[in-house]
């Protein structure tokens, strides 16, 4: 880990995630905030190829940057007469200080352990030339009901997605309930 | 795509560890954390979600990284769980938009301090 | 009657009427020109034996002189500045040189794709093109392209103005990503990355996004509208196009594309043979992700003004247009790659150098998208939709669990040689076909039985129908 590409990746992108996820955060726009959102998804796929996980990287390319930003895009659109303005709560103030304190403990915490049992370099050391075959073992090999269990999950959230949105075409007095 | 073994110069003093990843995990874990407790808006509440997945898959990701687990079959099992974390994300994802327009369709709006028909 | 026109060329008007079109054109003649073929031809032929000789005698090979294969030259480069300088350095330079490739072979195709693709064009609609500027009309995408940038930036009124600039940079992001993956030689990828297949799809569903927030942004409904069909037709096509490609993934046991074409090279076989119906769901799904005609319908400008860059003027729009033509050299360029042999031809990439092989297979495929253009008329959008949703998807699905039960079988027989290969690409020639007829017969789709000739496509059908009807055959 003391290449000078890694070194300046993990410098870049990390300065491009943690200010785009600022940004969702500050900005007064809705549609900014997912495009800012977006910038900080794919600023995490690079955070993910420095660590060696070229298949997490491209996987998250794919769902996040990919699809749930679209889904997002399309939430919005779908919305039209809802605020877009991206507002804060009365809950700003004490949200704010509960996360800051959050921060201020993670950093605490990954600063003061000592890690040096963790000191390894896994994929280094093994020489890792792909993650791709490891992981597809894995999935298919001790994890395989879990797989199973999230296909099955996968499909479930799609029914449910389309039977929530779909439009009941019958008029509101048939579907025995107050218009 | 072994990025870390790339011939490139050794920085020493510079050299990237794990205390970085899950610092900057845990900073956009607040981040996501601070979105979702402060917005109004369901989409927006839906964002700081998914980038609080973000920042644990991250941390997954560099632990598995830095790890010395000698064992072969769990060597990268965060991995694993970062891919069932994609995937709990998509659907989760999909359902609560699904949600939202639903919520849309009846109250129109989205605004989470106004849906309060459950308050006592 | 006859009209006067400029460079010698005369048209005779159609002196009766419904016979046919009667065109008598004089070609303007150009001196030198044949000789100077002549002599180029001669010329070529020379320096390909002395090329082949040179090549067959063996002295290129592994030297960085070694024309077929530019990688060898950059990596002994690599190798000579590691001897001399800091590792950073050569990583560094190798960087930038495949940079500036990459960067300078799109640059290079679009200053002259619009030339080609309207001369094409032209050819399928029995006119000229542009001829006028430069030699051959050669200079006309320059000149389109100062127009396009002489033109006002007109920002509608309304318009998201962050969100309005953003997506002419983002749509032209994919189109050079994409081009990272594909390999020209057996040493000349620029990234040979092991997710290649899956990158391809990741940075495919980029674009998706920067068209539906041009789109949004415009604040005009015909953009909205073109923003959410494109939207509608790449998530429903991405499925298909996934899915083809995990057929080739089964088969051939990697991600990697320099992998998947070394597998067809060491084959002897293509995945066009292997499986047509994979091809074919890759190119239709391609087209229909490309925007291109018979697909898009995302910019029909008979419906839909110009779709989601309806409000976008001078070099914003003529981004646009690029990153179209641009990605439909990409397509050609993974169809081959993915489906064609890529690098390979039966082993005469050894003579020939690899990159010209792909290159000349890319054009093949350009040829067969321009070709689809002109000929075939545009799509419903419901026909689109309907298409990929029950006819793709479902046959797609058999058709790569019967992939997947044939590379299983592949994996553990010992014959060699192509003998399940071929049993292979018989089998799914076969059940592609049966698999059509009867899920066209399950839909409801019935043939006519005697299909009706179509009257003005022969009275208008290429200049070989004009000919014969002038009798002058």
């Amino acid at each position: 880990m003391e290449s000078l590409g890694i070194i300046a990746g993990f410098w870049i992108l990390s300065g491009v995630t943690v200010g785009a996820s600022l940004a969702v955060f500050a900005v007064r726009n809705l549609l900014h905030a997912v495009v800012f959102l977006i910038l900080a998804f794919v600023g995490m796929a690079g955070l993910f190829i420095t660590l060696s996980a070229d298949f997490l990287a491209v996987a998250q390319l794919l769902i996040y940057a990919g699809a749930i930003s679209v889904l997002l895009v399309f939430a919005v659109m779908l919305t039209p007469m809802a605020n877009r303005d991206n507002a804060n709560s009365l809950y700003m103030l004490p949200g704010g200080a509960f996360a800051l304190a959050f921060a201020t403990i993670v950093a605490f915490v990954a600063i003061e352990v000592d890690w040096s049992q963790l000191r390894g370099d896994a994929l280094n050391g093994r020489n890792f030339s792909t993650t791709v075959g490891d992981v597809g073992q894995a999935l298919l090999g001790p994890h395989v009901l879990a797989f199973e269990i999230a296909s099955v999950l996968l499909l479930a959230a799609l029914v449910g997605a389309i039977v929530l949105v779909h439009e009941d075409e019958r008029a509101p007095e048939d579907r025995g309930e107050a218009a | 795509m072994n990025l870390a073994s790339s011939p490139l110069a050794t920085i020493d003093g510079l050299s990237v560890t794990l205390e970085h990843y899950l610092v900057v995990s845990g900073v956009v874990f607040a981040i996501g954390i601070a979105i979702a407790l402060s917005k109004r808006n369901a989409i927006a509440v839906l964002m700081g979600v998914e980038l609080m997945l973000n920042a644990v898959n991250l941390t997954f990701v560099a632990f598995t990284r830095f790890s010395q687990n000698a064992d072969n079959a769990s060597v990268l099992a965060g991995h694993v769980f970062v891919v069932f974390v994609l995937t709990v994300a998509a659907a989760e994802a999909a359902v609560a938009l699904a949600m939202a327009v639903l919520v849309y369709r009846r109250r129109e709006t989205v605004d989470l301090d106004r849906l309060n028909l459950l308050r006592w | 009657m006859r009209l006067r026109l400029p460079f010698d060329t005369q048209i005779d008007a159609p002196s009766r009427f419904p016979t046919g079109i009667r065109q008598v054109i004089t070609r303007p003649s150009l001196p030198g020109l044949k000789l100077a073929l002549a002599v180029m031809t001669v010329f070529g032929l020379v320096s390909n034996v002395a090329i082949g000789v040179l090549v067959a005698s063996g002295a290129l090979d592994g030297e960085w002189y070694d024309f077929r294969d530019l990688g060898i030259a950059v990596g002994q480069l690599r190798e000579g500045l590691d001897d001399r300088f800091d590792p950073a350095v050569s990583y560094i330079v190798t960087m930038l040189i495949g940079g500036i490739g990459i960067l300078s072979l799109i640059g290079g195709l679009l200053i002259i794709l619009p030339w080609v693709e309207r001369r094409l064009l032209a050819r399928f609609q029995i006119r000229r093109g542009p001829n006028r500027v430069g030699p051959f009309g050669l200079l006309q995408p320059l000149a389109d392209a100062f127009k396009l940038m002489q033109k006002e930036t007109i920002v509608p009124r309304g318009a998201d103005r962050f969100i309005y600039f953003l997506p002419p940079v983002i749509v032209f992001i994919p189109l050079m990503l994409v081009w990272g993956i594909v390999p020209w030689a057996p040493r000349m990828v620029y990234v040979d990355t092991n997710v290649g297949v899956l990158y391809l799809i990741a940075v495919g569903s980029l674009a998706t996004l920067a068209i539906f927030l041009a789109g949004w942004s415009s604040n005009n409904h015909y953009a909205l509208l073109g923003a959410m069909r494109t939207v509608a037709m790449m998530i429903s096509y991405e499925i298909p196009l996934s899915i083809s490609l995990l057929a080739v993934v089964l088969m051939s046991g990697t991600m990697q594309l320099s992998g998947i074409v070394e597998w067809q090279a060491a084959h002897n076989t293509w995945f066009a043979f292997l499986m047509p119906f994979g091809l074919f769901t890759f190119f239709f799904s391609s087209t229909a992700e490309l925007n291109r005609t018979p697909n898009d319908i995302a910019e029909a400008e008979s419906e839909i003004v110009a779709g989601f860059h309806t409000e976008y003027s001078g070099m914003k729009a003529g981004l646009y247009l690029a990153v179209e033509l641009g990605h439909a050299v990409a397509t050609g360029a993974f169809v081959s790659t993915l489906f064609l042999g890529g690098w390979s031809l039966f082993g005469l990439e050894e003579w020939i150098p690899p990159y010209m092989i792909l290159a000349g297979k890319i054009s093949l495929i350009y040829f067969v998208l321009v070709w689809l253009r002109s000929t075939l008329p545009r799509f419903r959008l419901d026909q689109l939709m309907a298409f990929a949703w029950k006819f793709l998807i479902p046959l797609s699905i058999i058709y790569v669990l019967v992939v997947s039960l044939e590379a299983s079988i592949f994996a553990r027989w010992d014959v060699e040689g192509l003998i399940p290969l071929v049993i292979f690409a018989v089998v799914n020639t076969a059940l592609a076909w049966f698999l059509i007829r009867r899920w066209a017969a399950v839909m409801g789709y019935r043939p006519g039985v005697e299909p009706t000739r179509p009257l003005m496509a022969t009275g208008v059908g290429g200049l070989r129908a004009a000919r014969q009807l002038r009798g002058d055959a």
